[in-house]
């Protein structure tokens, strides 16, 4: 069947208009005043991976909004003993839960629940593919900074090919007429990425991706998803890494963002992480509105 | 087996329009099957005397029947997924009057017993089925099955399906002892070193979606490889199964130029599909060797027209429906394709590319029964076995998975619409299916 109403499956496949609704609506959401807009529902978190900010992020969002939230982690759990995704899915549903934010280490598991339980599902990140929420807090956070997309240019810098933050936010940020610069080594910025949308191409030189750049992205070199992936981090360093130095060649008035957690001493330095430029922390703290409106809408309290 | 009863012992199929490949035969031809063979072949109404049976061919294409080359029928262990009575009652539907089974079941065939466990009459065969046995000893990679045992007991080839023989020397002493003793070895050309945790073809698409791609090159090197010890080796005889890139294609042509013995088969799926047609991770669409990109495909659509493709075999893979409705990355490979090859031949390939029916019915015949000199089979001469498939080639209608003779249905082209179906399918003389 098709996914219920309101889910949020991805970046990619989002009509501009309704991201813009969305962010519109995540200005008026704040955490300190609760509106009980989800009074009653039961938000089932569903996580198969790891999570710290995401997780409490959609928690504290989803209590701010009324909900009763409840944590469903691989571990300790029955996934663990091997109940399938669906399996799990049904049962949940059965419980009574109203919306389901899924966490998977495998890409599309969301759109696999989403044809199969009736309610909203949203994607908290899956696999390699996609981060919407992510990518909705960062549009956040540039237009709090920039004011607007037009004749933006974005420089991502990093683990393109194992990044799902990377791919939604190219998804994003073309809809909108930004120039996105991805920019690492082919093996993790492979050229194939320039296809995943209107106004992307990829470098690989840094001075390249920063030269006239608003926003800059770093992303973490994910280590454990290399699979075989020779990387020389001292090499990866030398060429890539976001020194003080480096930021200058980019706008003077640009801003740094990295969806975390950040390695301090890898794909930045900490002058760049702690610097005036840098809004890593306020991507954290717009992670809240923005997931406020994502789970009204999944409702139909978008309104 | 399929040995006709005595008081259905001749059939006389009249009034349809003959295409036999390997005869040259493309006419309105009556034919007389008698005691399990073909006993006459002559124009229009020129047969005399009677027939205990007849069969009104008229507007139907009347040719040999079908030969698949790759199917796997889940037997021994695996029944929940298919079993011998199930996959070929589903073949018959196709129009498959031989179907080769593969080896890679649980146990895996590499053994004299399980050859004959196959042929047992308890099987429930409802066509002929003939054994690939392993290559390798449990199919593990490492020593060679017993060859000559094995094709001794009624074995076409040897292949470690499902997975690749990657040793160099392994796949050299295949092709050699193979050779000498005129025995195929099908390779499933994958070179796994580069395509763990892959679940499609690596391209724009899986990129996309955030799956690992299996590169065209993972193939297309093992193929390339295996042609070139094909070469080199006297009589080696090499199949390679479910070719499915541009490359491999170049090393196939080159092995054939070379003249040595070397064939290859091409799927339903992998001629009409690519990694494009993928949606919301539906896990009926993948299988391996994955469906690749749009100049693959067209690259097949060549070679099926210039004669470097010798048959269409499905690779029938059922899957229940647990194993194939989760993650696509955890999902099993494989789709089923028994029953809607031939459909899928005439929609793509005739209707749409005019590959000549004659074309069709040779890639499904005469091709395959040389690749594995499956003798008095793929051809309707006098004498020859009475295995005969009949189709309407204008026929339209609609694949509903639902109706699927197979235990699984796990199919990308459920609710498809097509053109061609099978009429009826005879084995030995006798009608094992009638649409
Ligand atoms: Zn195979």
């Amino acid at each position: 069947m098709n996914p219920a109403r309101g889910s949020l499956l991805g970046i990619e496949h989002l009509e501009a208009a309704e991201i813009m609704k969305i962010l519109k609506f995540a200005r008026r959401m704040n955490p300190d005043k609760p509106r009980p807009l989800l009074r009653g529902k039961r938000v089932l978190l569903l996580f198969y991976e790891a999570s710290t900010r995401t997780r409490s992020s959609f928690e504290i969002a989803a209590k701010s909004l009324g909900a009763h939230t409840v944590l469903i982690q691989a571990m300790g759990s029955s996934i663990e003993k091997g109940e399938s995704l669906l399996d799990t899915g049904y049962t949940v549903r059965a419980v009574g839960a109203d919306i389901i934010v899924i966490r998977h280490p495998n890409a599309g598991a969301p759109y696999v629940m989403a044809q199969h339980v009736d309610v909203p599902v949203i994607n908290a990140g899956d696999g390699l593919h996609e981060h919407p929420s992510q990518a909705l807090l960062d549009a956040y956070t540039i237009l709090h900074n920039k004011k607007s997309f037009k004749g933006l240019q974005v420089a991502i810098v990093g683990d393109i090919f194992h990044s799902r933050v990377a791919r939604s936010a190219c998804h994003l940020l073309s809809k909108f007429g930004v120039r996105i610069i991805l920019c690492g080594p082919p093996e993790l910025a492979p050229g194939i990425a320039a296809t995943l949308a209107p106004g992307v191409r990829v470098t690989r030189h840094i001075e390249d991706a920063l030269r006239g750049t608003d926003v800059i992205m770093l992303l973490r070199v994910q280590t454990e998803r290399l699979a075989g992936l020779k990387i020389d981090l001292a090499e990866y360093i030398a060429r890539y890494q976001m020194n003080p130095a480096r930021l200058k060649m980019a706008k003077k008035d640009a801003i740094v963002m990295h969806p975390g957690p950040i390695i301090r001493g890898l794909e930045l330095t900490s002058e760049v992480a702690d610097g005036a430029q840098a809004r890593i922390l306020e991507e954290v703290r717009n992670g809240v509105p923005t997931r406020m409106a994502i789970l009204a809408r999944a409702i139909g309290k978008m309104r | 087996m399929t040995s006709p009863k005595n008081d259905h012992d001749s059939l006389l199929i009249k009034g349809g329009h003959l295409i036999d490949p390997a005869a040259r035969t493309d006419a309105p031809m009556d034919l007389l099957l008698k005691s399990g063979r073909v006993a006459e072949i002559a124009p229009p109404n020129k047969i005399k005397g009677g027939a205990d049976e007849k069969l009104d061919a008229r507007g139907l294409v009347v040719a040999p029947g079908f030969i698949d080359l790759h199917v796997h029928l889940r037997e021994p262990g695996q029944a929940y997924k298919e079993t011998i009575a199930t996959g070929t009652a589903a073949a018959a539907a196709g129009g498959f009057t031989s179907v080769c089974t593969m080896p890679n079941t649980v146990p895996v065939v590499d053994s004299v017993e399980w050859i004959e466990w196959l042929r047992q009459p308890e099987r429930g065969a409802l066509v002929n089925v003939f054994a690939i046995a392993a290559a390798t000893r449990g199919s593990k990679g490492a020593t060679l099955s017993d060859f000559r045992a094995l094709q001794t007991a009624g074995a076409v080839a040897v292949t470690d399906d499902g997975k690749p023989i990657l040793d160099d020397n392994i796949m050299r002493e295949a092709l050699a002892l193979g050779g000498e003793l005129n025995f195929p070895v099908v390779q499933h050309a994958e070179d796994t070193r580069m395509t763990e945790g892959c679940s499609m073809h690596a391209g724009a698409r899986s990129f996309r979606l955030g799956l690992r791609g299996m590169t065209a090159a993972a193939e297309a090197s093992v193929v390339e490889r295996d042609v070139q010890l094909a070469m080199h080796i006297p009589n080696a005889r090499l199949h390679v199964a479910h070719l499915s890139t541009a490359d491999a294609l170049k090393s196939v042509r080159r092995g054939k130029r070379a003249k040595a013995r070397v064939t290859c088969e091409v799927t339903p799926h992998h001629f009409t599909l690519t990694d494009e047609d993928m949606r919301d991770y539906d896990s009926n669409y993948k299988m391996n060797p994955p469906l690749r990109s749009p100049s693959d495909r067209e690259a097949i659509l060549v070679a099926i027209a210039d004669g470097t493709v010798d048959a269409i075999a499905t690779d029938h893979a059922p899957h229940a429906t647990h194993e194939k409705q989760m993650e696509f990355e955890r999902a099993a490979f494989g789709i089923t394709g028994l029953e809607t090859a031939l459909a899928l031949a005439i929609t793509r390939l005739h209707r749409e590319k005019r590959v000549p029916l004659s074309r069709i019915v040779e890639l499904f015949t005469a091709g395959p029964a040389r690749c594995f000199d499956l003798r008095g089979r793929g051809s309707l001469v006098r004498g020859s076995v009475a295995d005969v498939t009949i189709f309407d080639p204008k026929k339209k209608w609609t694949f509903e998975a639902v109706n699927s003779l197979s235990k699984s249905r796990n199919t990308p082209f459920d609710g498809w619409q097509l053109t061609g179906k099978v009429v009826a399918t005879i084995v030995g003389g006798r009608v094992v299916y009638a649409g």
